[in-house]
Order: structure tokens, then C-alpha cells, then sequence
């Protein structure tokens, strides 16, 4: 008898209290629709008040980049909050300046939407958005670096600008609890809006690498969103340098199809970083665009050939190979893309051979 | 006439409220949770850095044992005792505690988001604050508490708690710029340093009889 007793009160005030906490959560986080003004007025939304600002906006078709899904850790996703930001969080410090705090620029994922709010959203993210694609295609360039191919559902189409990048999502599995966005550059003719290219290379324990190189197959489906970036061709007409090298090809697959596209008479010379003949890609792709538009010339460049592979192309570093090949750099432009180490050894070389610095883009990886 | 209807109430008022001012300087100074019974230290460590942080989690402790005893001595007299399930206290009483440092977490960041991340996980650690559920337990000692003591003895022991906090969060801003020994830099001085404190509260004993 004292057991049922027992339990059953147990059981009573564990009931009364969670009804009371349920209550409670119903009435204190009820902030009720706040609307959110971007860009003094320009667009105006209503969201559910609670959700974090960088969920707010994403729920009403605004995608802010954020490289670490909204856990405060990668810094990208910065907004300035003009009005019903509360106050700086310990969470956002860290990623702010001096100035920054003074302008009222916020973290997004971190701050609350608990009221009506002014912001300001950089004209360029309002064409970025979330797309369901699934895995069209996914082959081997080389041993590690793998091409994807993502198709839009029928009807959707995405508008980039050449040289851009997406993020895409890896989902939780075993080595991620959650889910992980990394941002990958576009490789896909601007023409064809209804597919996403990427060149993914295999980072050896990279979470989202791993989970495309082992688990992604054929006719899955796959979260994306962007396009982002302002890694793209002026408008001038110097002659054009690219510089890559590994999956840094990728956003020149896109330019040069653009370049050939509109038939743009810039010269360009693209000059390829690789160690041996195994690690070179879209060598064929490369030919055609030559033999397409005679303008573009595509220099591959070994540092250490190995012996079987015959190779009578440019050996070397790609900095020293472009010594010989462009001696006078000051008017042209650079576009680099490739890893911290390359790229800054590139742009040593160039200003060093007489390139202004502003004439020189780059996208680090 | 009327003068003579007054006067056994005006008498007995100041003795209730003598008594409950007892209990509550009792609470907060002669038997302060903190400083004489050690309870509820891991949050005091941790927290005691900033003054700020400190009384923010001061006033939540303050709030949640006072509301926690009353309930508790609620339930216990009158749901615990008449059905006989006195041996279920340790659990009823830690699952209101819950309830309630939840209910607090909602407030806090519905009110103060700054607050709310400075203290981090030591709000939801409230709930397995010793302190709180000790609170409760002492205050089955007292055979004699009716409600009202029980509110008073958690408001006060609460107040205790946030007198010790903010006491040595304004003690550790002012050694921040301090040449300690590395060996006791963080827990060890401010082990120390409660210990004097504590031994400073002692002298409070005898305002009490």
C-alpha cells in the first residue's frame, strides 16, 4: 500500500510541476511575430520571435554564410543589428573588433530575434538561397580528388556568378553529431543553371571530405545553399593570369566557360600547379577549351615528375614557370586559387614581378 | 477600551516578527549555508570571478531556495507526513528543485540573454546545488517552523549565499592584478581566503542566542 501511495504522489508532483513548466515555457517564450526590417526598409518580414536571428532568416528564404552551422564558432555570419539587438553576448565577443562593436555588427546565430529589428543584409546574400539537389554523378578526377555533380530539382535553377562558391551540408553520421556545412567553389558551366559541380579533394579525417569520399553514392540527396563569394572575373579587359592548383581548378572551370561562352577576347594563361603526371585533372576538358578559343593557353606544371611519366611539359614550381611565361606582369590581372601555402607564394611572386597587389584575387582554402 | 483590544495584538506582532527576524539573520550570518556548512561550493568557486556573474547567480540562488523551502515544507506537511512517504523527501524535494531552477532559467533568458550566457551551465547547475537542497533538509530540523519561518529561513540562507559570493567576487577583483604563488593561484586563494571569511562569521554567533 505505502508503495502505491509512493509512487502514485511521486507521480502526481512530477505531473503538476511539468504542467506548470509547460506553462510557464508557453507564456515566457511567447514573444509573439516580430517583424524584421533589412536594409531601412527595403524588405520587411514577420518571424516567430525565440528562434536565433540566423534561424529567423533562413526560415524566410535568407541564407547568411555560416561555415560552422550556427554554433558561434566560425565568425562568418556577421550582420549589422541597428535596432532590438540585445545586448553584446560573452558568445560574440570573440569574433568582434573594436569598430565592429561600435558599428553594431552581431553574430547572428547567436542573438535572439525577441523583438522587432533593424538590420542590414548585404545586397549580394539575397540572391542566396537552399536548394534540394541529389548526387548526379560523382568520379574520380585523380586518386584523390573526386568530381561531384549535383542536379537541381526539375524547375529550380540557380543563377552564379563564375568563380563563386556553395556550401553544402553534410549531414550527421558517425563522425559528426550534427550537421556541418563546408563551402566548396562552383565548376559548372554559368550556363547550366539546373546542375552544381564541385571538385571535392580528399582531406584525410576531414568530416565532410570523408562523408563524400565514403559514404555519399549516386541518386542521394543533398542540402545546399549559396551561391556565395566575390571571387569573380572584372570587368576590365587586361590580359588574365589563373593560377591553381589540386581542387583549386574548379572555379576556373566555370570562368573559362564563361570566357568562352561570350567569347571574351582577354588572353588568358592558366597556369596549373600539380607534383607528378597523377595529380593533374581535366587535362582533356583543358584541350578543348584551347582548341576552342585560341586566346587561352592552359600551362601545366610538374614540381617533381616521377620518371614514368614522361613528361616534357613545364617542370617546376608554378611561381618560377610563370617567370619565363609572363615577364611583364603590370598589366595584368591574377586570379589564385589553392591552398594558404601556394597562394602566398604567388602573390609574393607576382608583386614581385611588378603586379600591383589590387590587380591580384584570390580564394584561399 | 479600544487601547486595551490593541495591545495584546501590538505585543504579539513584534515577537512573531522579532522571531522571524531571528531566524533570518540566523540563516544568512550565524549558520550561513556557505561560510559554516560549506555548501554549494563548486558555483561559489566558479563563479566568484566576476561581480557581475556573481550577483546574478547570487539572486537566482536567493530566489530558489526561498520558493523551494516554502514548497517543500508545504509538501512535506502536508502530502509527505499524512500519507506517510516522509522517506521519499530526498527525491521530492530534488525534483521541485528542478522544476523550479528550470522555471529560473526561463526567466533569466527571457530577461537578462547576457546574464543567461555568463552563467552558462552553472544555472542548470543549480539544481544539484548543495546549498539548495540542504536548505530544505535544515529546515526539517526545525521542529517548529510553521510556513512563514520556512520562507523567512530560505530567503535568508539564500541571502547568505549571495552575502558569501558577492563578498568574494569583490575580494578576487581586487587581487586580479596580485602577485600570488602559482600553486595557489584560482581555487587555492580563494579557499583561503574563505576560510578567513568564514572564520570571520563566527563572531556573529554570539548576536544570537
Amino acid at each position: 500500500m505505502t508503495f502505491f501511495i509512493a509512487v502514485g504522489s511521486l507521480c502526481a508532483i512530477c505531473g503538476i510541476l511539468a504542467i506548470l513548466l509547460v506553462i510557464a515555457d508557453r507564456y515566457l517564450n511567447d514573444y509573439g511575430i516580430c517583424k524584421l526590417i533589412i536594409n531601412r526598409g527595403a524588405r520587411e518580414e514577420e518571424v516567430e520571435g525565440g528562434d536565433t536571428l540566423l534561424g529567423s532568416l533562413n526560415s524566410i528564404g535568407l541564407f547568411i554564410p555560416s561555415a560552422c552551422g550556427g554554433q558561434g564558432s566560425c565568425g562568418l555570419c556577421k550582420l549589422k543589428v541597428s535596432a532590438g539587438g540585445p545586448p553584446l553576448l560573452p558568445t560574440e565577443e570573440p569574433h568582434l573588433d573594436a569598430t565592429e562593436i561600435k558599428e553594431n555588427v552581431r553574430l547572428c546565430c547567436q542573438l535572439k530575434v525577441h523583438e522587432d529589428m533593424e538590420l542590414e543584409i548585404p545586397e549580394e546574400l539575397f540572391n542566396i538561397r537552399e536548394y534540394k539537389g541529389t548526387v548526379e554523378s560523382l568520379t574520380d578526377l585523380n586518386h584523390d580528388i573526386k568530381r561531384l555533380r549535383i542536379a537541381l530539382p526539375a524547375g529550380d535553377e540557380i543563377d552564379i556568378i563564375p568563380g563563386q562558391y556553395i556550401q553544402i551540408e553534410t549531414p550527421k553520421y558517425k563522425k559528426t553529431p550534427e550537421p556541418i556545412y563546408r563551402a566548396y567553389s562552383i565548376a559548372t558551366d554559368p550556363l547550366d543553371k539546373t546542375h552544381i559541380d564541385l571538385c571535392i579533394r580528399l582531406v584525410p579525417d576531414g568530416l565532410c571530405t570523408t562523408y563524400v569520399f565514403e559514404h555519399l553514392k549516386e541518386g542521394d540527396a543533398i542540402t545546399l545553399n549559396g551561391p556565395y563569394g566575390d571571387f569573380v572575373l572584372s570587368d576590365t579587359d587586361k590580359d588574365i593570369l589563373f593560377i591553381a592548383g589540386g581542387s583549386g581548378m574548379a572555379p576556373f572551370l566555370s570562368m573559362l566557360a564563361h570566357i568562352k561562352n561570350e567569347k571574351i577576347p582577354r588572353n588568358v594563361t592558366y597556369f596549373f600547379g600539380a607534383r607528378a603526371k597523377r595529380d593533374l585533372i581535366c587535362l582533356e576538358q583543358m584541350a578543348a577549351f584551347e582548341a576552342a578559343m585560341p586566346n587561352i593557353k592552359f600551362v601545366p606544371c610538374l614540381s617533381e615528375p616521377m620518371p614514368d611519366d614522361n613528361w616534357c611539359g613545364e617542370t617546376g614550381l608554378v611561381t618560377d614557370v610563370m617567370k619565363h611565361h609572363c615577364p611583364d606582369l603590370a598589366q595584368m590581372e591574377a586570379y589564385l586559387c589553392g591552398s594558404p601555402g601556394m597562394i602566398d607564394a604567388s602573390i609574393a611572386a607576382l608583386t614581385a614581378n611588378g603586379m600591383p597587389e589590387e590587380a591580384i584575387a584570390y580564394d584561399k582554402f | 477600551m479600544i487601547l486595551a483590544a490593541i495591545q495584546p495584538v501590538v505585543q504579539s506582532e513584534p515577537n512573531v516578527l522579532a522571531q522571524l527576524l531571528v531566524i533570518f539573520l540566523a540563516a544568512a550570518f550565524t549558520e550561513n549555508i556557505l561560510l559554516a556548512r560549506f555548501l554549494g561550493m563548486c558555483s561559489f568557486l566558479a563563479i566568484s570571478r566576476q561581480m557581475k556573474t556573481s550577483i546574478g547567480l547570487g539572486f537566482a540562488v536567493v530566489f530558489v531556495t526561498t520558493f523551494t523551502a516554502a514548497i517543500n515544507w508545504l509538501l512535506h506537511t502536508y502530502v509527505m507526513v499524512p500519507l506517510g512517504i516522509v522517506f521519499l523527501e530526498y527525491i521530492i524535494f530534488i525534483v521541485v528543485i528542478a522544476a523550479f531552477v528550470q522555471l529560473v532559467e526561463m526567466i533569466i533568458e527571457r530577461f537578462s540573454p547576457s546574464l543567461y550566457f555568463s552563467l552558462g551551465i552553472f544555472l542548470p547547475l543549480i539544481t544539484v546545488n548543495c546549498a539548495i537542497l540542504g536548505v530544505s533538509l535544515f529546515m526539517l530540523n526545525k521542529q517548529s517552523f510553521g510556513l512563514p519561518e520556512s520562507l523567512i529561513f530560505g530567503f535568508g540562507s539564500g541571502i547568505g549565499w549571495l552575502i558569501a559570493i558577492v563578498l568574494m567576487a569583490g575580494i578576487r577583483e581586487q587581487i586580479k592584478e596580485d602577485k600570488i604563488p602559482p600553486g595557489l593561484r584560482g581555487a587555492g586563494i580563494t579557499l583561503i581566503i574563505t576560510g578567513i571569511i568564514a572564520l570571520a562569521f563566527v563572531a556573529f554567533s554570539g548576536m544570537i542566542k
